[in-house]
């Protein structure tokens, strides 16, 4: 006779202790100690050590078990499926009886699900490259939507409600400010700071207001605004919509027979498009503001002077060029976001990545969006 | 597993609310050790607030829950999240954390609150799930899952630190009745086998009679307790009029 017990281990020292005598082809297991799941864990090769091949009967003695918990099932659910593969009786009758009930319900059926087959490799690729087609599907239906219904509202057909415009516009715009405020003085003051340093080197320094000028009107402020907006707005704004998604909001609306597009779409749309271009001429302005700030501490240039030198800089192409990007880049915020968050997944997760994604197409887009511009002003001579 | 008749949970003078409304005040009753009891009442009542209050999400305006006679809402934090570990909760719509898997979901009580190696932790996790009549279902993220099983996984987690008192917020909403017998089942089962105490919150009938053996009913009007005892037994013997309506699915009179 042969006697097996639990390894010796610190971990074990105050837990659960099984002792197997193995007599013959017969193991009797005495189980002894508290078995406390999350102070002792499970030893996962308990099962292998005692059920060796030629054992056929398997009992039990819990006269000395203390307290027990889900460690002890485990332990005996491993003995069980161990002895049923070696084809050895498992006699639980030394067990005490709410055990014996566990074990049963453990072992018991599971709940029925449907068997998905693993999907063949050239169907995966079938599928992807249909999704990536409905993909584009939408997108296409989404522009359509934007011309057809942005139509609509201005002929006032469309079923949106101005205060969710005025709200929008507010989230958009005026609470945009101080971020706006902040970044534009910021990038004005940066380009003259450049400005001062290498046309000074030239014996060009009072040119630093064209720098300003043009840097802002024709480039920064459109694309710095919209980066702006895209990481709070966009994000926002698909946030929003997919979380409304998760939450059976829009099936609600589809449901009543509103127009998704109209309700939830057409208000975020308009208010950024409409806000973008004040915000653009607001970032100019305090981008100037910014440019002098700097230009003034470390040129002393006078306000009159920049100002003037800003003005003979400037042309109304320039002011057209800046005012058209930030409209532009508004409604491709306002369209990325919404579609994101309408194509998002019903999960707490899935409103994470709708955020993340459309923040990174918003800003992508806008830089992208920003160099055809250039490109196409270059090409026209503008 | 010895289940002595002293009580495991026991509120008394409880009044819960938000800001300055009060919800329900004045509420006693206790818990006796492996019992099933159930909060009941009519929707807006408060019986989720109560249990909020019971498990530490919403302090209670006056009043006092001891849990095995310590007072659970005048211990520090610290041990409040201590006592916590004694609870697994079940809530209404399974909560699962949609993120991972239905097996991560049930382990991770396990990898942040124990220091069981990962071995011990699957295995722990595989029990729990085999219980339940998941044991399939461990990589399915919790999307992937029927009401049913939602709340079968909801409980598998409950059960991850082999709580001492399980809390279920109406465990059988969302489910068809055969659904519903069947997690009536397997809680009762769970609980013989665990000697768990159960506080359910439900106004699910014929769960409630099959496994509730004690109870405290809350008025909506009365803001406050208003009848005591099994499900059964109230519908059986209690004259409070909105009481006996409930009980029977009538209108009140």
């Amino acid at each position: 006779m042969t006697v097996l017990q639990t390894p010796k281990s610190p971990m074990t020292a105050k837990g659960g202790v099984w002792t197997a005598s193995v007599d013959g082809s017969t193991v009797s297991i005495a189980l002894s100690g508290d078995w406390v799941a999350r102070r002792d864990g499970v030893e996962f090769d308990a099962a292998v050590k005692i059920i060796r091949p030629g054992v056929s009967l398997v009992a039990f003695d819990a006269v000395k078990l203390g307290h027990w918990d889900s460690g002890l099932i485990a332990f005996l659910f491993n003995l069980r499926r161990a002895a049923a593969q070696t084809g050895a009786a498992f006699q639980d009758d030394g067990l005490p009886a709410p055990a014996r009930r566990l074990l049963k319900l453990a072992e018991g059926p599971a709940e029925p699900r449907p068997a998905v087959p693993p999907t063949p490799l050239l169907e995966r690729v079938g599928l992807r490259a249909m999704a990536l087609w409905t993909e584009s599907v939408d997108a296409a239906a989404l522009c359509g939507n934007v011309l057809l219904r942005g139509a609509a509202t201005l002929r006032g057909r469309a079923s949106m409600r101005t205060r969710d415009l005025v709200s929008e516009m507010f989230d958009a715009g005026l609470a945009a400010l101080p971020i706006v405020t902040l970044v534009s003085a910021l990038v004005g003051g940066i380009l003259a700071f450049i400005g001062a340093t290498e046309l000074s080197k030239l014996g060009a320094g009072s040119y630093v207001a064209n720098l300003v000028a043009i840097g802002m009107v024709r480039e920064m402020a459109a694309m710095m605004t919209a980066i702006i907006m895209a990481g709070r707005t966009g994000g926002a704004y698909a946030a929003t919509v997919s979380a409304m998604q998760g939450a059976e909001e829009i099936d609600a609306l589809r449901a009543i027979g509103i127009s998704v597009f109209d309700y939830l779409i057409l208000p975020r749309m308009l208010a950024l498009t409409a806000m973008m271009p004040i915000l653009y001429l607001y970032s100019c302005g305090v981008g100037m503001v910014g440019g002098l700030c700097v230009g003034a501490a470390t040129l002393k240039v006078t306000a009159v002077s920049f100002f003037v030198q800003a003005q003979r800089a400037l042309t109304g192409a320039e002011l057209a060029i800046g005012l058209t990007k930030s409209l532009c880049f508004g409604a491709f915020i306002a369209i990325v976001a919404c579609s994101v968050g309408l194509r998002a997944d019903r999960s707490a997760t899935a409103v994470g990545k709708a955020a993340t994604k459309a923040v990174v197409v918003g800003i992508v887009g806008v830089i992208t969006l920003d160099a055809v511009f250039d490109l196409c002003a270059s090409v026209l001579g503008v | 597993m010895a289940s002595s008749t002293r009580p495991k949970l026991q509120v008394e003078g409880l009044t819960v609310g938000f800001g300055g409304t009060i919800i329900q005040q004045d509420v006693s009753f206790s818990v006796t050790a492996g019992s099933v009891f159930a909060i009941m009442g009519s929707s807006g009542s408060g019986k989720s607030s109560l249990m909020r209050a019971m498990i530490g999400l919403l302090r209670p305006m006056a009043g006092s829950i001891r849990v095995e006679d310590e007072d659970y809402w005048a211990a520090t934090e610290a041990r409040r999240a201590q006592i916590d570990q004694g609870f697994g909760v079940l809530f209404q719509s399974g909560a699962l954390w949609s993120s991972m898997t239905v097996a991560e979901n049930v382990a991770l009580p396990l990898h942040l609150l124990s220091a069981l190696d990962d071995a011990s932790i699957r295995q722990l996790a595989e029990i729990k799930l085999s219980l339940v009549g998941l044991e399939g279902a461990g990589d399915d993220m919790p999307a992937e899952l029927s009401g049913g099983m939602v709340k079968r996984a909801g409980l598998a987690r409950a059960l991850a630190l082999d709580p001492e008192i399980l809390m279920l917020d109406e465990p059988s909403s969302g489910l068809d009745p055969i659904t519903a017998r069947r997690l009536d089942d397997l809680i009762l089962e769970l609980r013989d086998g665990f000697g768990m105490t159960i506080v359910l919150v439900s106004h699910d009938l014929p769960s409630l009679f099959a496994i509730c053996d004690d109870g405290v009913f809350l008025g909506a009007e009365s803001r406050t307790a208003i009848a005591h005892g099994a499900p059964r037994q109230l519908r059986d013997d209690c004259n409070d009029p909105t009481v006996h309506a409930f009980m029977r699915r009538q209108r009140p009179q």
